[in-house]
């Protein structure tokens, strides 16, 4: 990767996009860093929302009238800006969701349950967060298939050793998260999935945390699935979408009925819709899409590049500075990291943490992170988690600093 | 606003870091487990009754420093009390960290626990200092199903 200095990257300009970024928190400056729990939105994005109901608010795919046509036209421009986004070969392979855990769901209970059988095998990770592993522990009851973990090291990255002898004839899915929520790790998926290839095994990737930091495209990671929320790229809450590959989508069957999904419907039969409305039954989260699509065009304007690059350089100073504060242990120390740093402070509780950084204005996750075997390898109830975007500052980092010195003061 | 230092009060610290009947009782008339799923913090309650009276308590278990010092002072608050009485406490107990009851206006029995009033003022902790107490509800109650904050 290109690296860039942060004099090139302008983050007072990127800052000021933020509205919300310049309020006060118990009479301090907003330190606001729990974005991969979710992002903040840039005016444009905000404002694309507000527009499209103030002036453009109707039902999508089914009037004749003005509005309508309006409406269809913006939903189905910000399915061909996510089709560029991944480079996907086609807006068929994209399909609007709830979020990335509704995309991992959807996969599970539609293609798993065509094509998984009894005693079949489901290869996950240690890292995953609770949407990549319930989903699969649902059908494997389902289904009587059977839920393979690849194991992790100290440092929180991937066995691969371990993966190349969990797969076997017997495996008929892999799905793992391209960047852990918990940790930070960055997986080699492209790797992964070439190894599952070998064995005409399917991979999806769940790119909760990928699609905020990363640049993916799709067809030169070769994945057959790849699930991503809106709201972690700047976008609304609520919308998210599942790329799929097209002959494999063609293949599964809709896991919802509904309107929108149909091509004709006779109480004797119905005909189902071509991609990718098959598997959007009912009226979709219209300015979700397209607030979700004018997201995507900001990031884009920022540059995925420039991003990545300047949050490594946040968590670079950040875990240098953290953790070199006497007591500060990080948890997940993977040698390729994207922007989180989890960690724990002497033996204080996280949630303790957590309430005296907030009285500094600084927001971070305290818990499990939805991630519980990652804690348990780790033999920690929970960890404390900042995690850092492009709109975040050094100095922002010293202030959780001094904000850290003030928590082992209390605690003493 | 809110005050840290309402909140993180030395006799508080001081019980997180040398919790008060911190054991296991080696006859029980009572285990009660209690959770927060929220936060993962967990506490094993156990009571020894003597008739109506608590004649010895012990918990176990893991939480942040606001839960593990409302465990270790409830301990310390309920043993030698008639059941009837532990229930009057755990009542205003949570009433004071919700903020309806006022311990320096109102009547109540809580004595030293006064201390966690402050609670009041940060919502996200309010469980963590209740869960003790819900679980000694729960645990001389007839029913001893597991006790969530949820």
């Amino acid at each position: 990767m290109q690296t860039q200095t942060a004099s090139e990257f302008d983050v007072a300009k990127v800052r000021a996009d933020f509205p919300i970024l310049t309020q006060t928190v118990n009479g301090k400056p907003l330190v606001y860093l729990d974005n991969a729990a979710t992002s903040h939105k840039p005016q444009c994005v905000i404002d694309t929302i507000n527009h499209f109901y103030a002036a453009h608010n109707s039902n999508v795919h089914r009037g004749v009238h003005y509005l309508s046509q309006l409406a269809t036209r913006e939903l189905e421009g910000a399915r061909d800006i996510v089709k560029k986004f991944l480079n996907a070969a086609s807006d068929k392979e994209v399909i609007f969701t709830k979020g990335t855990t509704d995309g991992i769901n959807l996969v599970a209970q539609s293609y798993g349950r065509k094509f998984i059988k009894e005693g079949e095998e489901i290869i996950i990770s240690a890292l995953e967060h609770h949407a990549n592993i319930v989903p699969w522990q649902m059908l494997c009851e389902q289904v009587g298939a059977v839920l393979r973990v690849i194991p992790i090291n100290d440092d929180g990255e991937l066995l691969m050793e371990e993966y190349e002898k969990l797969l076997n004839p017997k495996t008929k899915f892999v799905s793992v998260n391209y960047v852990s929520n918990a940790l930070g790790t960055i997986n080699p998926v492209k790797r992964i999935i070439e190894l599952a290839h070998a064995q005409d095994v399917p991979v999806l990737i769940d790119g909760a945390q990928s699609a905020p930091h990363l640049k993916v495209d799709v067809r030169e990671l070769d994945c057959d699935f790849y699930a991503f929320s809106g709201h972690k790229v700047c976008g609304p809450t609520g919308i998210g979408i599942l790329y799929g590959k097209q002959h494999l989508l063609e293949q599964m069957p809709p896991v919802q009925g509904g309107g929108d999904m149909i091509k004709v419907v006779t109480f004797e039969k119905t005909t189902y819709n071509d991609l990718p409305y098959k598997f959007e039954a009912g009226t979709p989260h219209i300015e979700g899409g397209i607030g979700l699509g004018r997201a995507i065009q900001y990031l884009e304007s920022v540059g995925l590049d420039n991003i990545a690059a300047y949050e490594h350089e946040l968590l670079e100073y950040a875990t240098e500075l953290i953790g070199g504060i006497p007591g500060v242990r990080i948890i997940g120390t993977a040698k390729d990291k994207a922007s989180v740093l989890s960690f724990l402070i002497n033996d204080i509780h996280p949630h303790d943490i957590g309430t005296i950084l907030d009285q500094e204005g600084i927001a971070i996750r305290a818990g499990h992170h939805c991630a519980q075997p990652v804690m348990q390898r780790f033999n920690v109830p929970s960890t404390a988690r900042a995690s850092f975007a492009f709109y975040n500052t050094k100095e922002e980092i010293d202030a959780l600093a001094n904000a850290i010195h003030t928590v082992i003061e209390v605690f003493g | 606003m809110a005050d840290l230092s309402e909140l993180y009060q030395q006799v508080i610290l001081d019980h997180n870091k040398k919790p008060r009947n911190f054991k296991a009782l080696e006859t029980p008339s009572i285990t009660q487990e209690g959770h927060n799923p929220l936060c993962g913090d967990h506490i094993t309650l156990q009571l020894e009754l003597d008739g109506e009276v608590v004649k010895d308590v012990g918990f176990q278990g893991s939480g942040c420093a606001i839960s593990k010092a409302s465990s270790s002072m409830m301990t310390a608050a309920v043993k030698g009390k008639s059941k009837a009485e532990v229930e009057v406490m755990a009542d205003e107990f949570v009433k004071m960290v919700r903020g309806e009851l006022d311990p320096d206006t109102e009547e109540n029995h809580l004595g030293r626990l006064k201390i966690f009033a402050g609670v009041k003022e940060f919502p996200a902790r309010v469980k963590c200092a209740a869960l003790s107490w819900r679980t000694v509800q729960a645990a001389i109650s007839e029913s001893h199903d597991a006790v969530s904050t949820e």
